[in-house]
């Protein structure tokens, strides 16, 4: 007769002296409300107490769970059915199994925190070298002989971060391009010089804001899939077979990336800004200017250096993104949290960089006089 | 995973309670038909074994048992309820009744295994806290990892992670587990360890297992019945308990089968 088959009698649960009488089903409900009253009658018994099962007629592992808070790890019993007696045998022998070496898991420690992080900078600065280092030397020999990169793979990269990426840049660039131009029309309407309004938001979304957003899309949309594909692969130990196989991961894997990263990069940034120098020229419309009149501002103001400039800036952005991606989804670690957290740093990283990136330019061109 | 030493198990007779059935089974993935015309019982306290070639739709099979998709035709009873039309409170209770073991374990990333085993208890009992831990920390005992239960699935092996998984699905002491390749990958002494567990389980708890496996050693130590698919036939093959299988079947695909031969 099954456990399932048993009638379920309430459980019950009386003391008679030294002894605790046990009656009916003892399962996890019986678990649930005779929990308490029999940790005080164990608690407060100046010895083990006997546990008298001759009414227990049902029992399971965490029925036997109750009484061996009751009775302690090794409870004293009478009564017990052959059934029962074997579920709480079965449960004592469960329960002084050993336990955990080392005590508790690791504690909260801020000090061992900060410490492992010290170490962690090191071991990952030593990393991000390494990857560097095999990443330039991949380009390099791709340069000398460009032979081993799989044109399939290089199209479906393109097409991911490039193609699939045009509506979001169009729409993110026009959107753009009609904020700035609301805005910049109210401090220069003040000064009758709303007419310049397509020189302002030109330079900017040509020079500066153009590569910065569509790097932020590439950042968010491929970075972040690059560290989860890569991160996935690495999980499920492909990219050691790859190895075992004689196959350099960072040709097969990342040369790839880095190459659709740095070539989809520059489309995107003059994408998202030919949007957005549609977006400010239909403002510039609805404030009565007519579109000849913005094509002279901008044709008069823009030069091919800041053409040059911004797309170059881009390419960079779209190298270091794709970098950071791959790296982060190689260097991940076990498990699923590993893929999660392995997207997430690819991402903050993409987009630190690019500031960076950015501010490094913004520095050159300066000096550079551009 | 030591016991208390007791008689083995003793296979439930025909007269037991049938805890599943499936009747006239079939189950296609768009053009391709996996089995069909799949039909069994399985009774309360059973061991029944699914066991068949790599692809032949056995965790298919065992999918389609608890409920996850629905067949393409064909009923499913289990403990009294249509699994497939089964809903609201009627199929979250059979739910609760049923444990699943998965072939990866399939245990939460960011819990301890003592955690992982503590959360249908937690989501489905009102045991105090004190009790859950108790009761989760006897379940891993259970299956020898009880030196184990403060460590992350990450930190744990293949093998390990089968044991957790298995634990976390007798949590509630469900009257039915179903156990998807537990012994595969395992080392010998493990999976003899894990197929003495089950076959105590079924004895001291009357508990009905239902094995998705093709281990040949543990399908002859712990299956009292079991079906064979074939992905060639699109069905079963044979049904009965298996040492007799290995000793009597004539059909060619369960001959090779148990005696390990090619085809």
């Amino acid at each position: 007769m099954t456990a399932e088959t048993l009638p379920a009698p309430a459980p019950s649960l009386t003391q008679d002296g030294t002894r605790l009488v046990f009656a009916g089903r003892l399962d996890a409900a019986a678990a649930a409300s005779l929990w308490r009253p029999a940790k005080a009658a164990a608690e407060a018994a100046s010895a083990p107490l006997e546990l008298d099962l001759s009414a227990v007629e049902v029992l399971d592992t965490n029925g036997a769970t109750l009484l061996l808070r009751a009775g302690g790890e090794a409870p004293r019993t009478t009564g017990a059915s052959p059934a029962v007696a074997a579920v709480l045998a079965r449960a004592v022998a469960a329960a002084a199994a050993p336990g955990p070496a080392g005590g508790k898991r690791r504690r909260f420690s801020p000090l061992a925190m900060i410490g492992a992080a010290a170490f962690g900078i090191g071991d990952k600065a030593a990393g991000w070298v390494a990857f560097l280092g095999e990443a330039a030397v991949t380009i390099g020999a791709y340069a000398v002989r460009p032979r081993g990169v799989r044109f399939g793979d290089l199209m479906r990269h393109l097409d991911e971060a490039g193609t699939r990426a045009f509506g979001l840049c169009i729409l993110l660039g026009s959107l753009l391009g009609v904020i700035l131009a609301f805005q910049s029309s109210i401090p220069m309407r003040q000064f009758g010089a709303e007419i310049f309004i397509p020189k302002l938001v030109g330079i900017s979304l040509l020079r500066e804001l153009g590569p910065l957003m569509a790097a932020i899309i590439l950042a968010g949309r491929t970075g972040s899939a690059y560290a989860a594909e890569l991160g996935t692969m690495t999980v499920n130990e492909e990219v050691d077979a790859l190895k075992i196989m004689g196959i350099d991961p960072m040709r097969m894997l990342v040369l790839p990336r880095l190459l659709a990263g740095t070539l989809v990069m520059p489309v995107l940034a003059l994408l998202l800004t030919l949007a957005g120098l549609i977006g400010m020229g239909a403002v510039m419309v609805g404030l009565g200017f007519p579109p000849t009149a913005t094509m002279n501002q901008l044709s008069s103001s823009l030069t091919l250096g800041d053409m040059i400039g911004g797309l170059g800036k881009a390419a960079c952005f779209g190298l270091a993104i794709a970098g950071i991606g791959c790296r982060s989804g190689l260097s991940a670690g076990r498990g699923p949290q590993a893929v999660g957290d392995a997207a997430t740093g690819a991402v903050v990283g993409g987009i630190v960089s690019i500031v960076v990136l950015d501010g490094i330019f913004a520095v050159l061109f300066f000096r550079l006089g551009w | 995973m030591s016991a208390a030493a007791a008689p083995a198990h003793v296979a439930p007779g025909p007269d037991a309670p049938k805890v599943v059935t499936v009747d006239h089974l079939a189950m296609a993935f768009g053009a391709r038909t996996l089995f069909r015309d799949v039909s069994f019982e399985v009774r309360a306290g059973e061991v029944f074994v699914i066991l068949g070639g790599s692809g032949c739709g056995k965790s298919t099979l065992l999918k389609l048992m608890i409920g996850l998709f629905p067949p393409t035709a064909g009923t499913i009873e289990v403990l009294g309820n249509d699994i497939v039309t089964a809903s609201g409170d009627a199929r979250e209770r059979m739910l609760k009744r049923i444990g699943v073991m998965w072939q990866s374990g399939a245990l939460f990333g960011s819990m301890t295994l003592l955690e992982n085993i503590m959360l249908p208890l937690e989501a489905h009992t009102k045991m105090p806290e004190e009790a859950r831990r108790e009761a989760a920390r006897i379940k891993l005992g259970m299956v020898g990892l009880g030196d184990a239960s403060n460590r992350l699935p990450a930190e744990i092996s293949g093998g390990m992670a089968k044991r957790a998984g298995i634990a976390r699905a007798m949590a509630l002491d469900p009257p039915l587990l179903f156990l998807d390749e537990p012994s595969a990958g395992l080392d010998p002494i493990t999976s003899a360890g894990l197929d003495k567990l089950i076959q105590d389980l079924a004895r001291d708890l009357g508990t009905t297992f239902i094995v998705v496996t093709h281990e040949l050693q543990s399908i002859l130590a712990i299956g009292d019945r079991c079906i064979m698919l074939d992905k060639d036939a699109q069905g079963m093959i044979a049904t009965g308990n298996p040492r007799e299988l290995r000793d009597t079947a004539t059909h060619p695909v369960v001959r090779a089968f148990f005696r390990r031969e090619a085809m």
